[in-house]
């Protein structure tokens, strides 16, 4: 037998384009608004997500059967809190600066939409093992999304990436801030953030009709 | 074979052609379209969608034939000193004024037309509709709500956002909920901001100039122009009046954005469109007691002795109300972009809320933002999106008043209660 199914892997791969959670369900917007203005942020913020989601999925998958139903979302919270405060505490442990850019934002991965929606739809009625596929998978198409945004937001915004100034200086006026280029401003801003989603989910639901809405 | 007929012809040739959109185009820029509607009954009227618009901009030219003369005379007059004596003849409509606009003016008037009607052709193609009339004000309107040293590329990448994000997306002319223009204006301020505001950016190569003082060149004189609001903002009253005269500001021989300068000629165009029935006069007239009554609040608030003279709100608020009007784009932005038809409110009484809110709203920003003086065009921003909920309350108030009309009302002899419950049935 196979290590991934035909199934398995539409658990993981759904997630990543027709099935985005956030450019399809449109879950999880806030946290891709606020910290995506530089791609570490983003970067991190994804790596932090597919943790918490996976093994939180896995954890509330091997419990479903001992959960009340009726505190089945505290229970599911304080899985999920476990999980953050690992991340927050390696963070300030081991990447301190990034910690402060991220500031509330990896604490308030507890009240990311998208964990608790698939704990809720997934994790509840399935084992571990695809459970833990399910949550990868959708960590993973939320942070695609992040770093896309990310990417755009800084590169256009700061003229960096990862704190590399690939465009040039601006203050010295090198590369292609010689020839009169500046930096975009907007893109810093949180709007612009939620443009480059809009224009995203754009692009999608015009390479893809199917996912379009009859209304 | 005349023109007209070769275009009709290609035209009937070339139908349902990937290019068609782009060709139709040109042919009813040139010629009165040789279709007519084929079944249902119609009225044929003479204010199309292009009259309307062409009444629009002929209201804008003098405007832009001004700013050209004044982009001049702001550097001529921030280099030598303003002239004593000023007669409008001899200082300002001269050929050196004319050059300066030839040069800084024109250039955005084609790069705002180019970049915008490439984007709504490339639009119109691969939607395969045809081309719409829309672009043809915000244009106009576009260069003339930037400062006067704005970048091309950067008033490119800005039309482009404008009119992708700002229209297109909505689904093109007629469905956008912001006013393109003004997009493009916010889009420039907050993706530009060195560019949009300060002293240095309202007079041509003063932001040059200065450049070049701080790269230690000594044979270049420093020029600045700051506008009246922005000297307020700094609470610089006396430098400000000993300046411009209430009559430099009313005819526009000021700084500030391309057009935006003269509440004279605002006025005129104004008028014409009121006379021409293009824009609502409800919005005009409401947006000027707006801004009234916020000035008159806050000249009211320094009378009351709230706030000193310290304070740094104290320039704009102690500043007479009735001035608010002929400085900055408020007059600008009243007349040609709070009027848009398709973002604005469309119920009468919804159009006075409208307008209202917009000049209230405007004297806000511009006194409590001293960042940034002028808040015209997010005000009108702002009310945009009001403008379909108060629309909707409008029409929901008249409903609900009618019906109690209807509960009110005597009804026929006949059986009573059903008789009105008929009436209702019929009536909602």
């Amino acid at each position: 037998m196979a290590l991934l199914t035909k199934k398995d892997t539409s658990l993981i791969l759904d997630p990543l384009a027709d099935n985005n959670p956030i450019t399809i369900q449109v879950l999880g917007i806030c946290s891709a608004l606020a910290i995506t203005a530089e791609l570490e942020a983003s970067i991190v913020m994804a790596i932090s997500v597919i943790f918490v989601m996976g093994l939180g999925n896995v954890v509330i998958s091997l419990m479903r059967d001992i959960i009340p139903s009726k505190i089945r979302i505290i229970v599911q919270l304080i899985v999920v809190a476990t999980l953050v405060i690992i991340v927050d505490q390696v963070l300030k442990a081991y990447a301190y600066e990034l910690s402060k850019t991220l500031g509330a934002f990896i604490g308030l991965i507890i009240t990311n939409c998208i964990i608790m929606g698939r704990f809720e739809a997934f994790a509840l009625a399935n084992g571990p093992w695809k459970s833990f596929l399910d949550g990868i998978g959708n960590a993973l198409g939320y942070g695609v999304i992040l770093i896309i945004v990310g990417f755009f937001r800084e590169l256009l915004g700061s003229g960096t990436l990862l704190g590399y100034p690939v465009l040039g200086d601006p203050i010295m006026k090198t590369g292609l801030f010689a020839t009169g280029y500046e930096n975009n401003g907007f893109m810093i801003l949180p709007p612009a953030a939620l443009i480059v989603v809009g224009i995203l989910i754009w692009v999608q639901r015009s390479k893809n009709p199917a996912l379009i809405e009859d209304n | 074979m005349s023109i007209k007929s070769t275009l009709h012809e290609l035209k009937m040739k070339y139908q349902g052609q990937k290019m068609a959109p782009a060709f139709n185009a040109f042919h009813t820029f040139l010629f009165a379209p040789n279709e007519t509607t084929h079944s249902g009954s119609h009225v044929r009227g003479a204010d199309d969608l292009k009259r309307t618009m062409n009444t629009v901009i002929m209201a804008l030219v003098p405007i832009l034939v001004f700013s050209m003369f004044n982009a001049g005379y702001q550097y001529y007059s921030a280099l030598n000193g303003f002239p004593e004596n000023f007669s409008v003849l001899e200082h300002f409509i001269t050929w050196d004024n004319f050059w300066i606009g030839i040069i800084k003016v024109l250039p955005l008037v084609v790069v705002s037309y180019g970049i915008g009607l490439l984007v709504e052709f490339i639009f119109a193609v691969i939607k395969g509709h045809e081309v719409e009339e829309g672009y043809l004000v915000t244009g106009m309107l576009v260069p003339l709500i930037v400062p006067v040293d704005t970048p091309l590329w950067m008033l490119a990448v800005a039309v482009v956002f404008g009119v992708v994000i700002g229209k297109e997306v909505f689904g093109g002319t007629g469905m956008n909920i912001l006013n393109p223009a003004l997009t493009i204006r916010a889009f420039l301020f907050f993706a530009y901001p060195t560019w949009m505001s300060g002293d240095k950016v309202w007079v041509y190569e003063a932001r040059e100039r200065s450049e070049q003082i701080l790269a230690g060149a000594d044979n270049v004189d420093a020029i600045s122009g700051e506008t009246i609001l922005g000297y307020l903002a700094q609470n610089n009253e006396a430098a400000m009046s000993a300046k411009y005269s209430i009559s430099d500001m009313f005819f526009g021989f000021v700084p500030g954005s391309v057009g935006e300068t003269s509440a004279f000629l605002c006025l005129l165009g104004g008028s014409f469109l009121i006379f021409s029935k293009i824009a609502s006069w409800r919005i005009m007239v409401s947006a000027v007691i707006g801004a009234l009554v916020m000035g008159l609040i806050f000249n009211q608030v320094v009378e009351l002795g709230w706030i000193g003279e310290t304070n740094k709100f104290y320039g704009l608020m102690s500043f007479d109300f009735w001035k608010h009007l002929i400085v900055g784009g408020l007059a600008f932005g009243i007349v040609y972009m709070a009027t848009d038809p398709v973002t604005g409110s469309q119920t009468n009484k919804g159009k006075w809320i409208y307008g209202f809110f917009i000049g209230f709203i405007a004297i806000m920003i511009r006194v409590f933002n001293p960042a940034y003086p002028e808040g015209v065009f997010l005000a009108i921003l702002l009310m945009n999106v009001f403008a379909p909920t108060i629309d909707h309350y409008v029409i929901q108030g008249n409903v609900k008043q009618r019906m109690k009309r209807l509960k009110n009302a005597v009804v026929l002899p006949r059986d009573s209660e059903s008789a009105a419950k008929e009436l209702k049935a019929e009536t909602v």
